[in-house]
C-alpha cells in the first residue's frame, strides 16, 4: 500500500508518522475502517440502523395493524396517537413504523439488483471493450437520456401493479449510471500491471474479472449501492404517490398518497405529511453521508485534505485555498 | 464536428429507442390491448373512440412490421389521435400547450438552481473553512435530500395555504387568458415562484457540491498561482481562471439534469396542478388514456433530446479540446 508522504514539513506531526509507521492491512478493506472515524459515516450508519431496526422490530415498536382504523379522522398529535390520525382515522405513527418496511425493503431490494445488473453490463463493456462495448455503451447512454419517471410511469401501467412490479421497473431503468461508472473504471484497472500479470499467468476470464478486477472496486460498487438505493426509494415514494402502486399496502410513498387523496392540505392535517417525507429525507441524507464519506476515504486527494486540515487546524491557521502537492514516497 | 456527429447519432437512436418502446409496449401485454382497454373502460366508450385507440396503436390488420411503418409515419407527420379523455381534442393540442409551460418552469427552475449553486460552489471554496463553508454544504445536501414532490405539497402547504402569499395552483390566474399583457407575465411569475422554488431548493446543493469539488483541484494548479503572482485581481482570478475550468463538469451534469428535472417536475406539476406535460401525462394515465399517454412519453422524450444537444452545442464552444478531438 502506498502511503502519501506530505511534503509540507508542518505536517511532520506525531499523529501522520504515527500512520506512516502502522503496518498496512488488507488494502481492499482499508476504506471501511477509515470510514469508522469519520463523524459523517457515523452519522450516516447510526441513522440507517435506526431505521432499519424500527422496520425489523415494527410488530413490537407498533403492535396494532397499521391498517386498523382507531379513531377519529384527521386528529391532530396527542399523547394516545403521538402522531395523530389519518384522513380515514388510521393511526399514523404506526403507519410510519410499518411502512419503513416495504418502503426500505423495496429501496434495499432494488439497489442491490441494480448494482448486480450494473456490475455485469458495465464490467463486461469495460472489460470486452471492442463492439461489446460499443453496443452496451450505447444503450448505457441510451438509458441514461431517456427520462426516467416518465418511463417508470408508462411502464407501470402496463404491467400488472404490485411490489415486485415496482423492483423490476426500477431496476430496468435505473441501471445505467453505474454501468457507465462501472465500465469507466474496468477500463482503467484493465491496463494495470495486475491484470495484465494474470493474463499471462493463464488466468481464466472469470478469475480475472472477479478476482482480480473486481475486489479492488469495493468502494466503488458500496457507493453506486447507496446511491441506487436512494434512487429507488425516491421514485417508488413518487410512483407510490401518484397511486401506480397498491395503495392498500402501508409505505411511505402510499401514506403520501392518501394524505393527497384526503386532501389532508386543505384540512390542514400537516402531521399525515411530515412523518414519511422526513422519514424518506432521513434515510436519503444518512446514504448520501456515507457516500460522501466513502469518497472522502478512498479518493487520495480529497483524504489528503482531510489530513491536512487537522494539520493546520493544529497550528490555527485558518483560510486555505488550495490544495497542498502530495508525493509518494515510492513510485506509483 | 465529430463530437457533434457522434451525439447526435446517440439521440437519434435515443429517441427511435423511445419510440419503438412506444409501439412494442402495448404489444407485448397479454392479451389484446385494444379489447382489454375497451373492458376496463366498462363500456364508456364509443365506436369512434376506439377506431382512435385502434390508430393510436397502429393496430390494423397487417403484420407486425407493416404496423411498425404505420405508426412510424403516423408519428412522423404529428398525427397522435385524439385524447380520448378531453375527447375531442387533438393529442398535438394538448401536448403543445404542455410543452410551453414544462419547458418555461424546467428552465427557469434548472437555470437558476445552476447559477446559484455554481456561485455557491465558487464562493464557499474561495472563503474555505469559512462559516459558509462549514453550514452549507451540510445544510443543502439536507436539503437535496428531500424528494422533490413532499418539499412542493410542504411549501404550498406554508406558503399558498397557510399564509397566502402565493397562488395555490395552475400556471396563471383563472381569469386571465394568454396574452402578452404585464398583468399576464405578473401572474405567471407569481404562480411560478412555490413550483420553481421547489425544484431549487432540492436542486441547487448538488451543483454546489461538484462546483466545490473541482475548484479545489483547479485551485491547487499552477496558472492559478501564476495568475496571483502576476498580481490580478482576485475577482478576475476567481472567475476568469477558476471558476471558468471548474465549471466544465457541471456543463456536462447540466444536459442530463435537464432530463431529471423534467422527470421530476412531473411530480412538481401534480402537486401544483401545473399544466406541463408531466400534469398530463399523470391525467392521462388515470384516465387510462392510452394515445395521449403515448405521445406525451414521446414529447418528454424528444425534448430532454433536443436540450440535451444544445447543451452539446455550447460544451463544443466552451472547450476546446472537445472542438479539436
Amino acid at each position: 500500500m502506498n502511503i502519501p508522504q506530505i511534503s509540507v514539513t508542518e505536517a511532520q506531526t506525531p499523529e501522520v508518522r504515527s500512520k506512516i509507521r502502522r503496518a498496512p492491512r488488507l488494502a481492499q478493506f482499508d476504506w471501511f475502517t477509515r470510514m469508522l472515524r469519520d463523524p459523517k459515516a457515523v452519522i450516516g450508519l447510526v441513522i440507517l440502523a435506526i431505521f432499519l431496526l424500527m422496520a425489523v422490530f415494527a410488530p413490537v415498536i407498533a403492535p396494532k395493524d397499521p391498517n386498523r382504523i382507531v379513531g377519529r379522522a384527521n386528529q391532530a398529535p396527542t399523547a394516545k396517537f403521538i402522531f395523530g390520525t389519518t384522513g380515514q382515522g388510521k393511526d399514523v405513527f404506526a403507519q410510519m413504523v410499518w411502512g419503513a418496511r416495504l418502503s426500505l425493503g423495496t429501496g434495499f431490494l432494488t439497489g442491490a439488483l441494480i448494482t448486480l445488473l450494473s456490475l455485469a453490463l458495465g464490467m463486461t463493456a469495460g472489460y470486452f471493450r471492442g463492439w461489446v462495448d460499443g453496443v452496451l455503451s450505447t444503450a448505457t447512454n441510451v438509458f441514461l437520456i431517456i427520462p426516467g419517471l416518465p418511463l417508470l410511469i408508462t411502464l407501470a401501467m402496463y404491467l400488472p401493479p404490485g411490489a415486485m412490479t415496482i423492483i423490476i421497473v426500477l431496476s430496468v431503468t435505473g441501471w445505467a449510471w453505474g454501468a457507465r461508472v462501472f465500465r469507466a473504471q474496468t477500463l482503467t484497472l484493465r491496463e494495470k500491471d495486475f491484470v495484465s500479470a494474470a493474463v499471462v499467468s493463464g488466468e481464466s476470464t472469470f478469475n480475472i474479472i472477479f478476482r482480480e478486477i473486481l475486489p479492488n472496486m469495493t468502494s466503488l460498487v458500496v457507493s453506486s449501492f447507496f446511491g441506487s438505493v436512494i434512487y429507488a426509494i425516491g421514485a417508488d415514494a413518487g410512483l407510490a404517490f401518484l397511486g401506480f402502486e397498491n395503495v392498500s399496502i402501508v409505505s411511505w410513498g402510499t401514506m403520501l398518497f392518501w394524505a393527497g387523496n384526503n386532501s389532508a392540505l386543505l384540512t390542514g392535517a400537516w402531521w399525515t405529511i411530515l412523518p414519511p417525507g422526513l422519514c424518506i429525507a432521513l434515510v436519503a441524507f444518512a446514504t448520501t453521508m456515507l457516500i460522501y464519506s466513502l469518497d472522502e476515504v478512498t479518493n487520495p486527494r480529497l483524504r489528503s485534505e482531510k489530513e491536512i486540515d487537522s494539520v493546520l487546524k493544529r497550528f490555527h491557521i485558518r483560510s486555505r485555498r488550495s490544495t497542498p502537492v502530495l508525493r509518494h514516497e515510492r513510485g506509483g | 464536428m465529430k463530437y457533434l456527429l457522434k451525439q447526435m447519432g446517440l439521440y437519434l437512436v435515443a429517441a427511435w429507442a423511445a419510440l419503438t418502446l412506444n409501439f412494442l409496449l402495448p404489444r407485448a401485454m397479454p392479451g389484446d390491448p385494444v379489447m382489454s382497454l375497451i373492458s376496463r373502460m366498462r363500456g364508456q366508450i364509443k365506436p369512434e373512440q376506439i377506431a382512435s385507440i385502434k390508430a393510436a396503436f397502429g393496430f390494423t390488420d397487417g403484420p407486425l412490421w407493416q404496423q411498425y411503418l404505420q405508426y412510424l409515419n403516423a408519428v412522423f407527420h404529428g398525427d397522435f389521435g385524439i385524447s380520448i379523455s378531453s375527447y375531442p381534442v387533438k393529442v398535438s393540442d394538448i401536448i403543445s400547450t404542455g410543452l410551453f409551460w414544462t419547458i418555461l418552469l424546467g428552465v427557469v427552475s434548472l437555470l437558476i438552481s445552476f447559477i446559484v449553486g455554481n456561485l455557491l460552489g465558487v464562493f464557499i471554496t474561495w472563503r474555505r473553512g469559512g462559516v459558509a463553508d462549514t453550514i452549507l454544504p451540510g445544510l443543502l445536501t439536507f436539503m437535496g435530500s428531500f424528494p422533490y414532490f413532499w418539499l412542493a405539497l410542504v411549501m404550498l402547504f406554508l406558503f399558498a395555504f397557510k399564509l397566502g402569499w402565493f397562488p395555490l395552483r395552475h400556471a396563471y390566474a383563472d381569469e386571465l387568458s394568454p396574452a402578452f399583457t404585464w398583468t399576464f407575465i405578473q401572474s405567471v411569475l407569481v404562480h411560478m415562484v412555490l413550483p420553481a422554488g421547489s425544484v431549487v431548493l432540492v436542486s441547487v446543493g448538488g451543483w454546489m457540491m461538484t462546483m466545490r469539488s473541482t475548484m479545489v483541484g483547479v485551485l491547487s494548479e499552477d496558472y492559478i498561482v501564476m495568475a496571483e503572482a502576476k498580481g490580478l485581481p482576485q475577482r478576475m482570478v476567481m472567475f476568469a481562471y477558476a471558476m471558468r475550468n471548474a465549471i466544465l463538469p457541471n456543463i456536462t451534469q447540466f444536459g442530463m439534469s435537464l432530463g431529471f428535472i423534467l422527470s421530476g417536475q412531473l411530480l412538481t406539476e401534480m402537486v401544483f396542478s401545473y399544466p406541463g406535460l408531466g400534469f398530463y401525462l399523470v391525467k392521462a394515465v388515470n384516465t387510462q388514456d392510452y394515445s395521449l399517454m403515448q405521445a406525451l412519453f414521446l414529447m418528454i422524450t424528444l425534448a430532454v433530446l433536443v436540450a440535451n444537444f444544445i447543451v452539446d452545442l455550447l460544451y463544443v464552444r466552451l472547450d476546446p479540446r472537445v472542438r479539436a478531438g
